[in-house]
């Protein structure tokens, strides 16, 4: 059993944990995830390790309540404990000083993107950061980002925070200006990093992204969580889940995170029958 | 089954019931009843108690057979548990999945007119006895070594390597990447032959011996090897974590939604209960015609298991015939008794797309078997303009696995061959690192449990030998 230490809501929507895990805590770098079991019913679900403290033993999550594991496990209070916590796991991020590098993360693909803007700046680097999101309670973390940033923008569909956009809007406009950017980061959903990708294309920058496909062992057995780089078939999570964005068929990985959308939607009506969730 | 009816004697064997195909073919439970006490003591006693028997040559951990039937035969069926238990952790287990047509039972001498005497369900017999009696004898603990080992992987090699030395009195670590100990045993193979509480039964006995368990450990990522030694004060350790990464067709829309690799579909009915969707969370497709490719007990497993979730149509695809299937026979015939319709000489060549990124049919392509390939089996050549489509929702390559280098690649100083898998001594299971053992289908890809069991046993006993004198040489096994 794995201790939840610590829960913050960051929105209605958008749950920290800080997770008593002391040997992945030792291990953890950048670029990890983790995969937990809620309880002997649940499923294995992948999520990203957006922070950890060694001494303290923790690992830190965010995570959005979408279906029924999430809203169960955002029922989770500190003092609670998760029956099954696996990791580190994945390839982490490949960190060297690049010179001038740009992280994009969205929703709460900015949790996993902090830890990478931070090791990034750690190596040397310059880092841009754009964080973005819907409105603008699913944005948190501005502080940790702007800490680990040498400069950070902000940017939300509705306006409510920042500025009124979509990520690549900034995006594009830094890559037009500074010429001397060597590489972009984006985490977030598939869908923005997919225009993410288009958009650094155009600017010949290359592009790590990081893939949230299903899976269930996440140790490269099953191949649930197979997408296609470079035209050949990869599993995100041993061969990744970073890859190199402009070589990665985002239409197939959308496709495939939508493959029991059916299951989800029954798995989610009966938790809120039996819950009474909204 | 074809029993041969020409003996005067009542010598025919006895065979266990089991539960209607069409009746089986669509619940979780287990096929066989098993044995009940008279048919056990019947069929031991068609055990002519050789003065020279052989069939315990045929047994991969050696088994004391002809005591333990005889044990049978005199009613005593606890301490005939026991006797096995000697020599193999796992009875309850081994007694199901076995290949015994092939090992102990190959070499009866009954089955040279007849039929061999069913050692593999009196073994069976035996250990669901001792357990459902509650008898379960759990020997005292040996004097300590003073000895760490550190075994990873849980399933069948790891578990004997475990148990045995755990009787020579070291400390015993089970280290399990997944959250449930096993290995195939939990995740492979499926419930109807082999129920999960019995593994876990299984499982608990070994850690009643003294065996520490430690679940979600994914060593390579959580520990390397080293760190086990340096810090975590180790002797030894036995790498046991199994082949694990499936192969794919490599034909053109395999991933499309609908299509699953053997150890998927399996691992979502085994280890997560999907069939028990929604209760468990877990969810697969059940699908209405589904289509498994490959001749193996994974390609029967996985159609058996389709059936059960409630396909309509479950069609077994293999592009060899029938006489090159490796399945054991009981498999098939299993199968085909519960409906799966079996399309031989049949090669897939494509998935097709319904237009939203799920497969609705599969191209295949009629094979005939040509000059015999470097295996010695007929290659199957394609016949030209046979294509055909099969309507099909689920998919499922069941074709085997290549090795997981998720362990191995943290492990710069340990030889592996071609193809990943470790190279270690067949008798000893040593690895060019010191101190590293090495077991099951990490060495030899895809074989069967008991094979495994094997390397684990021979392992544990140069284990032993190490310890005394941690004394290593390589120079027999490793080419470079």
């Amino acid at each position: 059993m794995f201790k939840i230490l610590k829960k913050e809501e960051l929105s209605d929507l958008v749950i920290l944990f800080e997770i008593e895990a002391q040997d992945i805590a030792k291990k953890a770098k950048a670029g990890n995830f983790f995969t937990l079991r809620i309880n002997e019913q649940g499923e294995r679900i992948p999520l990203t390790i957006a922070d950890f403290d060694r001494d303290r033993g923790t690992i830190t999550t965010v995570f959005q309540k979408m279906g029924k594991t999430t809203h169960l496990l955002g029922a989770l209070n500190a003092g609670d404990s998760i029956m099954d916590v696996i990791g580190p796991l994945g390839m982490h991020s490949h960190i060297e000083n690049f010179g001038k590098v740009i992280c994009v993360g969205g929703g709460v693909g900015i949790a996993p993107t902090y830890p990478i803007a931070r090791a990034l700046r750690e190596a040397g680097n310059t880092v841009i950061s754009i964080i973005g999101a819907r409105t603008k309670n699913l944005i948190f973390w501005e502080d940790r980002m702007r800490n680990v940033s040498d400069e950070l923008i902000i940017v939300t569909d509705d306006g409510s925070l920042g500025r009124k956009a979509v990520v690549t809007v900034p995006l594009d406009e830094r890559l037009t200006e500074d010429k001397d950017i060597e590489l972009a980061y984006a985490i977030g959903p598939a869908i923005m990093m997919k225009f993410v990708c288009v958009t650094t294309q155009k600017h010949n920058v290359k592009t790590i992204v990081s893939l949230n496909s299903i899976m269930v062992d996440a140790t490269g057995m099953c191949g649930a969580c197979r997408v296609e780089v470079g035209g050949e078939t990869k599993f995100a999570c041993v061969d990744g889940p970073e890859f190199e964005g402009h070589k990665v068929d985002f239409d197939l990985l959308m496709s495939r995170q939508r493959m029991y959308v059916n299951e989800e939607k029954i798995a989610f009506e009966r938790y809120k029958e039996k819950s009474g969730v909204k | 089954m074809e029993e041969k009816k020409e003996d005067k004697e009542p010598k025919k064997r006895v065979n266990m019931r089991e539960q209607e195909p069409l009746v089986r073919a669509r619940n979780f439970m287990e096929v066989p009843y098993g044995y009940n006490p008279e048919e056990a003591v019947a069929e031991a006693s068609r055990c002519l108690s050789c003065l020279n028997p052989i069939c315990r040559k045929g047994c991969p951990v050696a088994i004391d057979i002809p005591s333990f039937v005889k044990l049978i035969k005199e009613g005593r069926f606890i301490e005939a548990a026991w006797k096995i238990k000697e020599d193999n952790a796992l009875p309850a287990v081994c007694g199901r999945v076995c290949p015994q047509e092939i090992q102990c039972e190959s070499m009866c001498i009954l089955g040279k007119k007849g039929e061999p005497v069913a050692i593999g369900n009196l073994e069976r017999f035996v250990a669901d006895y001792e357990r459902e009696k509650g008898e379960v004898q759990i020997p005292g603990r040996p004097k300590l070594s003073g000895r760490k080992i550190a075994i990873i992987g849980s399933g069948p090699a790891g578990l004997s390597c475990a148990a045995d030395l755990i009787k020579s009195g070291h400390q015993v670590t089970l280290f399990e990447a997944l959250h449930k100990p096993g290995g195939v045993l939990i995740y492979g193979i499926p419930e109807f032959r082999l129920p999960k509480a019995i593994v876990e039964k299984e499982v608990d006995y070994i850690s009643k011996l003294g065996v520490k368990v430690v679940l979600n450990a994914v060593i390579g990522k959580l520990f390397t090897i080293d760190e086990l030694f340096s810090e975590q004060g180790y002797d030894a350790c036995f790498i046991a974590t199994g082949a694990g990464l499936p192969m794919f067709l490599g034909i053109p829309g395999e991933n499309l939604n609908g299509i699953y690799s053997a150890n998927e579909f399996l691992t979502r009915a085994n280890l997560m209960k999907a069939y028990l969707f929604p209760e468990y969370d877990t969810p697969i497709k059940k699908g209405r015609n589904v289509a498994v490719f490959g001749g193996g007990n994974v390609a029967m497993d996985s159609a058996r298991v389709a059936l059960r979730l409630g396909a309509e149509k479950v069609h077994l695809i293999y592009r060899r015939s029938e006489a090159e299937m490796p399945a054991r026979k009981a498999e098939t015939h299993h199968a085909r008794e519960e409906g799966v319709e079996f399309l031989m000489l049949t090669n897939p060549v494509r998935f097709i797309d319904d237009g939203k990124g799920n497969v609705c049919a599969v191209e295949c392509q009629k094979m005939e078997l040509g000059e015999p390939d470097t295996s010695g089996r007929r290659k199957p050549v394609p016949v030209k303009g046979s294509e055909f489509q099969i309507e099909i929702d689920v998919a499922i390559p069941a074709i085997g696995t290549r090795s997981n280098p998720l362990l191995t690649k943290t492990i710069p100083d340990l030889s592996l061959n071609k193809r990943g898998y470790i190279i270690a001594d067949e008798e000893t299971g040593m690895t060019s690192k010191k101190g590293v053992f090495a077991g099951g289908d990490i060495i030899t890809g895809s074989a069967t449990v008991i094979l495994a069991m094997g390397a684990g046993r021979k392992a544990a006993k140069a284990i032993n030998e190490y310890l005394k004198w941690k004394y290593w040489d390589t120079s027999r096994f490793v080419g470079q």
